[in-house]
């Protein structure tokens, strides 16, 4: 360790006698980084709107494919729901231990987390396998494959990426404990992950359960 | 905050205070819970069809999302005020585009 | 160490501007490569030109014609006016609110290489078989079915592009919430800092649009989606839309912050304060709002139905009123001042009436059942040239020569600026002008060729000639530039400024101020020159000043991205491209762990160096 990062390191050190009540925002990077991914979720709202409207423009151009009502089913979707709004409220117990600087439980609840996440992208994966082996419905049978695939895909996506996000920045933490360095950066994994959960509850919303109605 | 200058580890004050807020996201968490199931119910039971449940269904959604951004997120905190403008000029440009790709598509 | 640059080797230099997350020098890298797809931009707007100086001209093929104007309107739009915009906000907009840099400095690099990389990529596609052609709107169905790969370079490079764009518009956002010195309220912001912070909000919100319809472009070329294929259900006026979602609110991206320059720009040289402040900060907020509500103005002559065209030719006319505030404005501030004609004022001056033939023309358009005679006619390019050239390159070139002994410690020569502007001013008022006209006469645009003795042999001929009066004016300010660099550096505040970043030493020093600038009112420097010494009084004794590191980082993640844009662009032509893909994707993410693992903390000025430098 350099000199430099000796004192960069001193310098974000929690005094235990002194937590700040918000760690992630107690330094002028931890304010940037929480406004700045703010920002970037408003911005992500219209990328999914474009998503969504894409979906709903071309959801009943099925070409001779299957229709919503024969693809949808409720149950696994209802579990994914369930699967991923847990994992909000897990992220948020981790938040909470931060504040109370207790990194080791926060290290677990993220890592429950993480497990979550995982869990709902396995069932995702398992229903795009289900729509593809037993209904033939791919991204390239109609306009509506298109976009469905499209629309959870990207979804799906961003919760791969969020996944790789949490695993790094819990690897490069494990041993590090929590300074007022690192504490900005959960934060904001943490609400990019609850923006990932408001997005899906859209999805059930419009594509499945709207779907499900006709 | 830096005025904190209490000796003990975390005053009782302030882990009172992050408990009632604790308490207020399982609170939060659980009426979001309550808002899917009366959601999937809705559809699995078939009460109501039409386009009045489409709408239903969207306000559940709505409100849920609402719960996330102000409780989750700490949107309500103080010192939200930009991040409040961003994620609500998403909503607004958002809104813009699912309706102009909606209605105006195939007409 | 003094601020006195020592001899560095080329090698050194470049180096430093790879690695650099320094705010002014990314501003000058995004002035260095915009300046260079202007460049090539205007030489294709130079050869489209001379194909139709005269009728049935063979002098470019028809396939090779399509390429130019899509090159020329992509480059002008994507590379060209908005990077040069960047490139001046970046510089400027830290200094006029007294920052010390963005919030995010390595987001700040990410962005620009991921701009200049992209744009690279975009216009590699002539070396590679050929570039896209599809026009800069790249409608499908026929951009899904241009053969080639010219279509993915498009696809690819503005992707790429308009990845670093989202970026830098979130970092030019927080940094003004959050970095402005003492006493900047945010009604004290210079007017350019408030164009540079709704900009960046349009960008925000435009943008993500056209990211997916790029995405949906490149799943319909290369995985044989469905989204534009009627034939299975797609629908190609959904690319239309999220076009123009972000297209037309692109449009005020490119001419607000000439708004914001020219507001700089006429006060500074009327010596007077802006006139009515408050209101041109709201009418910058009302268009920018207007600007998303009426994108399906561009798409009148689609059939969306009488509705639907009532409702946006509504709102395309209502922007006319914050825009009217605005020119008021403008003139009123001139009004009884004592104005000092210089090459930037005088851009200043033509830019006025320039644009407001472009505003009417644009109000022109927005009426409906005359839109339908106008769509696709050369009124409609006279009508967009007004409003690009006569507002964004008039504001970028007012800018530069402003702007310029700020950035490059060199003033401009103001008798070549001068011959510039006349040049160009003419030069543009010929070639516009009179395409209205032809517009009016039935000329489509796009078309290659025109037949003689249809009346528009003549007016064609004078356009040609205006274009290459402005070609000669960029060629006057290239040699402005360059004989610039061989005189003596500029003394500091030449033109008697009124807003803070005036108030730093010539070359500005990397970490911008010394002292944490106190702002006392609307006009910082003004009001010290009136009521004080003239000099920014410190918010705090001297502090270290915290600094962050350098790194190769955003070089390189954008090298990975671009390598793997190139394996999409080939990934149907065999295993090769999608080695590339792998590639290019593993060596990106690489970097971006790396940039995780690694802590930077950045570094401390210690206060003892500060002191031996001046103020």
């Amino acid at each position: 360790m350099s000199h430099q990062e000796a004192i960069g390191r001193n310098a974000h050190k929690i005094d235990p006698n002194n937590i700040p009540a918000e760690p992630a925002r107690a330094t002028a990077e931890g304010k940037h980084k929480h406004l700045g991914i703010w920002i970037f979720l408003g911005s992500e709202t219209v990328l999914f709107a474009s998503l969504f409207g894409t979906y709903i423009a071309l959801k009943n151009s099925t070409a001779g494919g299957p229709t919503t009502q024969e693809l949808y089913g409720l149950e696994l979707v209802f579990l994914m729901t369930l699967l991923l709004l847990t994992s909000s409220l897990t992220s948020v117990y981790a938040i909470y231990h931060m504040k109370n600087n207790n990194f080791k439980k926060m290290q677990l609840w993220m890592g429950i987390t993480g497990l979550l996440g995982l869990a709902f992208l396995g069932c995702e994966i398992y229903e795009f396998a289900h729509y593809i082996t037993d209904y033939g419905f791919t991204f390239r049978s109609s306009a509506f494959g298109s976009a469905f695939y499209a629309l959870v895909g990207f979804h799906g996506g961003h919760v791969i990426f969020g996944l790789s996000w949490l695993i790094v920045l819990m690897a490069r933490n494990a041993k590090r404990g929590l300074d007022t360095y690192n504490a900005p950066k959960y934060n904001t994994f943490a609400l990019y992950w609850h923006f990932i959960d408001v997005v899906w509850v859209f999805i059930f919303t419009v594509v499945y359960l709207m779907g499900m109605v006709g | 905050m830096t005025e904190n200058t209490t000796p003990n580890k975390l005053d009782s004050y302030r882990k009172q205070e992050s408990k009632d807020e604790m308490k207020i996201q399982v609170i939060s968490f659980v009426s979001m819970i309550v808002f899917t199931v009366i959601a999937f119910a809705l559809v699995g039971t078939q009460l109501m069809t039409g386009s009045y449940l489409s709408i239903l269904l969207v306000v559940l959604a709505i409100v849920q999302a609402m719960f996330q951004f102000l409780y989750f997120m700490h949107l309500k905190d103080k010192g939200h005020g930009p991040a409040s403008a961003s994620i609500y000029g998403g909503m607004l440009i958002a809104f813009l585009t699912i309706l102009g790709l909606g209605v105006i598509t195939w007409w | 160490m003094s601020t006195t640059t020592q001899k560095r080797s080329l090698g050194t230099v470049i180096w430093d501007y790879m690695t650099t997350v320094d705010h002014k020098k990314v501003g000058v890298l995004y002035l260095l490569f915009g300046g260079i797809f202007f460049l090539m931009a205007g030489l294709q707007a130079l050869i489209i030109r001379t194909q139709l100086m005269t009728p049935e001209n063979d002098f470019v093929s028809a396939g090779l014609y399509n390429e130019l104007i899509t090159m020329h309107g992509t480059n002008m739009l994507f590379l060209a006016a908005m990077p040069l915009f960047f490139g001046l906000m970046n510089y400027v907009m830290p200094l006029q609110i007294g920052a010390r840099d963005l919030a995010f400095p390595f987001l700040n690099g990410l962005g620009v290489w991921l701009f200049i990389f992209g744009g690279l990529l975009m216009n590699s596609s002539w070396f590679f078989g050929g570039a896209p052609d599809a026009g800069w709107t790249n409608y499908a169905p026929l951009s899904v079915q241009s053969p080639g790969h010219g279509i993915n370079f498009y696809v690819l490079g503005l992707q790429l592009a308009g990845a670093g764009t989202i970026m830098t518009g979130i970092n030019f956002i927080a940094t003004i919430v959050l970095m402005r010195g003492p006493g900047m309220t945010y009604m004290r912001m210079p007017l350019f800092t408030w164009t540079t912070l709704v900009t960046s909000i349009l960008i925000l919100f435009a943008f993500p649009a056209f990211t997916i319809a790029l995405f949906l472009m490149q799943f319909d070329r290369m995985f044989d989606s469905a989204f534009f294929d009627i034939a299975l259900g797609g629908n190609s006026v959904i690319w239309q839309h999220l076009f123009w979602i972000m297209g037309h609110p692109e449009v005020y991206i490119l001419v607000l912050p000439a708004f914001g320059i020219f507001s700089e720009v006429i006060p500074t040289f009327s010596k007077k304060r802006l006139f009515g402040y408050t209101a041109m900060v709201f009418a910058t907020f009302l268009i920018a709002f207007l600007g998303f509500m009426v994108w399906a103005h561009h798409m009148f002559t689609v059939g969306l139905g009488p509705v639907a065209n009532a409702l946006f030719a509504i709102g395309t006319m209502a922007i006319a009123v914050p825009t009217g505030i605005k020119i008021f404005n403008w003139l009123l501030t001139m009004w009884g001042g004592s104005i000092k004609i210089t090459t930037p004022m005088l851009y200043a001056l033509g830019f006025i009436p320039s644009f407001t033939i472009g505003g009417m023309t644009g109000v022109m358009l927005g009426s409906t059942v005359a839109d339908y005679q106008f769509h696709d006619t050369y009124f409609v390019v006279a009508h967009f040239h007004y409003v690009i050239i006569g507002g964004s390159v008039f504001g970028i070139l007012a800018a530069v020569h402003y702007w310029w002994p700020l950035m490059f410690n060199r003033m401009l020569s103001e008798k070549l600026g001068k011959l510039e502007f006349w040049l160009f001013f003419s030069g543009f008022h010929l070639t516009f002008f009179i395409q209205h006209f032809l517009g009016l006469m039935g000329m489509p645009r796009r078309y290659w060729v025109f037949l003689e003795n249809q009346e528009l042999d003549l007016g064609n001929l004078i356009s040609t000639l205006g274009s290459y009066l402005m070609g000669l004016a960029v060629i006057v300010l290239l040699i402005n530039v360059v004989t610039s660099y061989f005189k003596g550096p500029a003394p500091r505040d030449p033109w008697d400024g009124r807003s803070l970043e005036w108030s730093v030493p010539n070359p500005t020093p990397y970490y911008n101020f010394k002292y944490t600038p106190l702002t006392r009112g609307l006009d910082p420097l003004w009001i010290e020159k009136m009521e004080g010494d003239g000099k920014i009084k410190p918010a705090e004794p001297l502090h270290d000043i915290h600094m962050p590191h350098g790194s190769i980082l955003p070089f390189l993640i954008s090298l990975g991205f671009t390598i793997a844009s190139f394996g999409f662009i080939y990934q149907l032509d065999g295993p090769h491209g999608r080695i590339l893909i792998y590639i290019g994707m593993a060596f990106a993410i690489g970097c971006m762990i790396v940039r995780s693992l690694k802590d930077d903390y950045g570094y401390n000025i210690p206060k003892e160096e500060l002191e031996k430098e001046d103020d």
